[in-house]
């Protein structure tokens, strides 16, 4: 039973992934990535990451994507659909790509896998992920949210129209 | 015949007691529950307008009953029988414009998620040996909030289905207003996690037993979190009626200046749906309230804030639950007629420059008092 939700997550994962960078009008795009993300959220549900897989769906289905939507709603589509496939887009996608999926598959070699049997040690997560996060992963911690707010006041200073 | 039936119940046990839950809340509980809820708020607001609200529907042969029948007639109580069969029969026009895809999708997104979050929340104590909780998660709280930020996709892609004008800014506003009392909803229950130390909404309840004491001192009100936290009440409170679209907050569909709003281009069963998705909100968010600060099924006497040990104790524990429940639901819809609509700047400021300051500094203040106390 678990295999098969597994499968079906996974393969839900990938083809919404697929249809998102597939599709020409980006409110399908959206829409197909909210796809792609509660399927993730199925994932972690699997592995009985219930706190991960909640604040997945909160986060990035119900927040992030929602403001996504309301920008693209707000923008002139007709330009986005027409615009045509360039060539150094696609080498530059394979690029990166490539280099992702080498990292990847170092890294996954290099790491030694849990067990089945350890998978347990994430059951019930809330309290230890807590804890971890404020001992050991203090500084990785406190970094990304210093990186989200320098987004932020990025983001800000941008959007003002005369500056000084 | 019956041997292999109470095998199969033996064997599957824990299925067939969560598929016997579902049916028995979503279809026996919480849609009744809507068809009444519509009931009630044409009444009520009949009542408030000096009016006498719907009164004509009779069926043949209970009406014929003396006293009861003319008094359910007056009551409307067949009326929701036949706005039902109303919506089935009128005509289901889709409009040559929109985008029929997601024109057919919005309206299930909307009732869905409101249908989903029901899985969590404790209703009753135990019934025999089982849990009144469809799913007892221990990331409970947490589960709801991720379900009910769903919602939100089915009012803005109806917006965006609809390919029109007023619908298009319904959904805007909308998606607009619950992201922004979103934040504000979900920061109100930090203290209240902080005080219970659980996500789970079992482990809410049982803290929220006994009576309050408020420095060594007992006081004669139950030890709701109402009263501990009264702040994150009123906040969490204002943000449901912002997250269900009800005024004083509903501008995604201010009649006034979008016709409609989202659901303009809708017609006969599609927008029922719509309109129940509403009402199911209105159902969840106040047993969410129930649930996290007025001690859901317990009450602090006669040992009903103990998990029930017969059948009529657990019976009693659901009817609290629903009593309670029903109290809000009054006073969503009562609010309704009382109040004019907010301005929608007005809306905004008071979700992002008062609210979330606030929720911040009590979430402060909170575990600073934990701090001390420790």
């Amino acid at each position: 039973m678990q295999d098969y939700l597994f499968y079906i997550f996974a393969a839900m994962t990938l083809i919404c992934g697929a249809l998102v960078i597939v599709n020409r009008n980006p409110v399908n795009s959206a829409m197909f990535l909210v796809l792609a993300i509660a399927s993730m959220a199925g994932l972690f549900v699997l592995l009985h990451a219930f706190f991960l897989a909640a604040v997945q769906v909160l986060v990035y289905a119900g927040a992030v994507m929602v403001l996504f939507l309301f920008v693209i709603m707000l923008l002139n589509l007709k330009d986005e659909e027409r615009r045509r496939i360039k060539k150094r887009g696609v080498v530059a996608g394979v690029f990166a790509v490539a280099v992702i999926g080498w990292s990847y598959y170092r890294s996954i070699q290099g790491a030694d896998l849990p067990t089945i049997a350890s998978a347990d040690r994430l059951e019930g997560a809330t309290i230890p992920l807590g804890k971890l996060l404020f001992t050991n992963y203090l500084l990785p911690f406190e970094i990304l949210s210093v990186l989200l707010l320098v987004a932020m006041i990025g983001v800000i200073l941008l959007s003002k129209k005369d500056l000084k | 015949m019956m041997a292999s039936i109470q095998n199969l119940i033996a064997d599957n046990h824990f299925v067939v007691f969560s598929a016997l839950k579902v049916v028995v809340v979503i279809f026996l509980a919480l849609l009744p529950m809507v068809a009444y809820a519509v009931l009630a708020e044409r009444k009520i607001s009949a009542y408030i307008q000096d009016r006498l609200g719907p009164n004509r529907v009779a069926l043949p042969l209970i009406s014929s009953i003396p006293i009861i029948g003319p008094f359910l007639t007056k009551l409307g109580f067949w009326q929701p029988m036949v706005d039902g069969v109303k919506s089935f029969l009128k005509e289901d026009f889709t409009p040559a414009h929109v985008r029929k895809v997601y024109f057919w999708l919005a309206p299930a997104i909307t009732l869905i998620p409101a249908f989903l979050t029901v899985a969590v929340i404790p209703f009753g104590s135990t019934l025999g040996n089982e849990k009144m909780v469809i799913a007892d998660l221990d990331v409970g709280i947490l589960y709801t909030f991720g379900i009910v930020s769903l919602g939100v996709y089915g009012i803005v892609l109806a917006g965006y289905a609809a390919n029109s004008k007023y619908p298009f800014l319904g959904g805007i506003r909308s998606s607009a207003q619950m992201i922004s009392y979103e934040i504000a909803m979900g920061l109100s229950v930090i203290p209240v996690f902080l005080l219970v130390g659980n996500l789970n909404l079992s482990s809410v309840i049982g803290y929220q037993t006994g009576l309050l004491h408020i420095l060594g001192a007992t006081m004669p009100l139950p030890n709701w979190l109402a009263f501990k936290q009264p702040l994150a009440f009123l906040i969490f409170w204002v943000a449901a009626f912002a997250e269900t679209n009800r005024l004083p907050f509903d501008l995604p569909e201010s009649e006034t200046e979008l016709v409609g709003g989202y659901n303009t281009e809708y017609s006969s069963m599609k927008f029922a749906l719509f309109f129940m998705g509403e009402y199911a909100n209105m159902i969840t968010s106040s047993a969410m309230m129930v649930t996290l600060f007025l001690g859901g099924w317990t009450l602090p006497f006669w040992g009903l804030d103990q998990p029930a040990t017969s059948i009529p104790m657990g019976l009693a524990h659901i009817g609290i639950f629903i009593g309670k429940m029903l109290c809000f639901m009054v006073v969503f819809i009562w609010v309704r007629w009382m109040l004019p609509r907010f301005r929608y700047d007005h809306l905004m400021d008071l979700g992002w420059r008062r609210f979330i300051p606030l929720t911040l500094a009590n979430i402060l203040v909170t575990a600073f008092i934990l701090w001390v106390k420790r």
